[in-house]
């Protein structure tokens, strides 16, 4: 028999300001990386999902109005498996190299925080997450690796009498549950810092 | 009951000897010879293979394997070392590893660990990143350099990486270190210390004027996330 299916997945948003634009000659091993980057965050173990327009990345995503402001918005089944791919794989040259392309800001740039399973927060969701995380520190509801906490006890039944959204079984689970869409719906104004 | 309470007033007051106990373990030189030897392999170790390798008898080195399992240093599992199981498959062999715990001691009590957190946490936060790397890669060339005065004019990479204590081994054309220095820092500030590590290997190799070494970034399970090619190249970012 299998085991029951997680209650709760992990999303992840991070915002960088890059130094210089895409077709600076300074960002030109960023560029190169976006892709292979992308693509072994979708092999890795846990990844459930990410923000990403038909150019295959989310560079084209403007959240602020500032063209130098990128979002980087994925959904994994663990925090150990986000963990592991952000640090524990080719990842972590990238990061060890983040000064090179993204500038130092002087509030909070990344936040973590639980989801349920199934389903996939919005980009207006990640990024008032971002601004919790800003206002009130690390809270269960929004937090860090540093300062992290444990998913809520478990969704029993919806009122509805159905259970919480599932992927379908034998599924690689790499694909958002049937109806979610691929890119969630994206502010209609900018985010005020 | 006073002098009850005394007595717990008493024990309260003084810092757990765990430390200090594994340490004194290892007084016994037999008991370090093991200590090591199982420290040093890269897979779980029999009772028996370990007394064949320091050259005592096996009862010996059991009692003393154990000893080194009571106060923490080393981890004791059973397993079957053959595909047998069932009546009559014989008892699992129990095997040895070192314990991932890190113990230390100072005296007087000394906590680095904690005012390296703290820096790294402001490191970290003012972007500093390029700065840390630059003194790192500073500080391994001088290293060495003091390196060639202490092991000789031309030393192996192998031996000076060993004297940092990144325990270094051979991987076809690679060393790999199986242990991170920095280990528990890293965990908590991973761009910044991974990054902070590789700089100082650069600066080590350079330093104690080995060639053609390639420092890079290559995180693997249980191992410390840099790597030593012996081909010469750049250290730039490898994703495939």
């Amino acid at each position: 028999m299998r085991a029951p299916l997680a209650q709760f997945h992990l999303a992840q948003v991070n915002v960088m300001r890059m130094r210089a634009p895409l077709d600076d000659a300074t960002m030109a091993d960023f560029v190169a990386l976006l892709a292979p980057v992308n693509a072994l965050a979708e092999r890795s173990p846990g990844f459930v999902w990410r923000l990403k327009t038909d150019e295959g990345d989310a560079t084209a995503i403007r959240v602020v109005d500032d063209d130098r402001i990128l979002v980087n918005f994925s959904v994994w089944e663990s925090q150990l498996q986000l963990w592991n791919f952000a640090y524990a794989s080719r990842h972590l040259d990238v990061m060890r190299r983040r000064r090179e392309w993204a500038e130092r800001l002087p509030t909070r740039t990344h936040v973590i925080w639980w989801v349920p399973a199934g389903t996939l927060p919005t980009l207006d969701d990640a990024l008032a997450k971002l601004e919790r995380l800003r206002a009130f520190g690390p809270t269960p509801e929004a937090f860090t690796f540093r300062d992290s906490f444990p998913h809520p006890v478990a969704l029993h039944v919806e009122s509805n009498g159905h259970s919480p959204a599932r992927y379908r079984d034998g599924e690689a689970r790499r694909e958002p549950a049937a109806g979610l869409g691929s890119v969630p719906s994206l502010p209609t104004r900018p985010i005020a810092r | 009951m006073e002098t009850d309470l005394r007595k717990n007033a008493a024990v309260s007051a003084t810092p757990p000897d765990d430390g200090l106990d594994a340490v004194g373990a290892l007084q016994e030189p037999l008991r370090r010879a093991l200590y090591r030897y199982v420290a040093g392999s890269h897979r779980d170790v029999s009772r028996n293979e370990a007394a064949e390798a320091v050259g005592i008898q096996r009862t010996l080195a059991a009692f003393h394997l154990d000893k080194l399992v009571d106060v923490g240093l080393l981890v004791a599992s059973f397993r079957r070392l053959t595909d047998r199981s069932g009546p009559g498959a014989g008892r699992p062999a129990k095997l040895y590893r070192r314990a991932e715990v890190t113990h230390e001691v100072s005296l007087p009590a000394r906590s680095y660990g904690v005012a390296a957190e703290l820096l790294a946490e402001v490191v970290d936060d003012a972007g500093a990143d390029a700065a840390l790397h630059a003194a790192a890669r500073r500080s391994g060339r001088k290293r060495g350099v003091q390196a060639r005065a202490q092991l000789g004019e031309a030393p192996s990479l192998e031996a000076v990486l060993a004297q940092h204590g990144f325990e270094p081994f051979r991987d076809g054309d690679v060393i790999r270190l199986k242990n991170c220095p920095f280990h528990q820092l890293s965990r908590q500030f991973p761009p910044l210390i991974c990054g902070m590590n590789l700089a100082l290997l650069e600066g080590l190799a350079e330093g104690s004027g080995v060639e053609g070494v390639e420092v890079r970034m290559e995180p693997a399970p249980d191992q410390c996330c840099v790597a030593l090619g012996c081909a010469a190249g750049d250290s730039k970012t490898n994703v495939r």
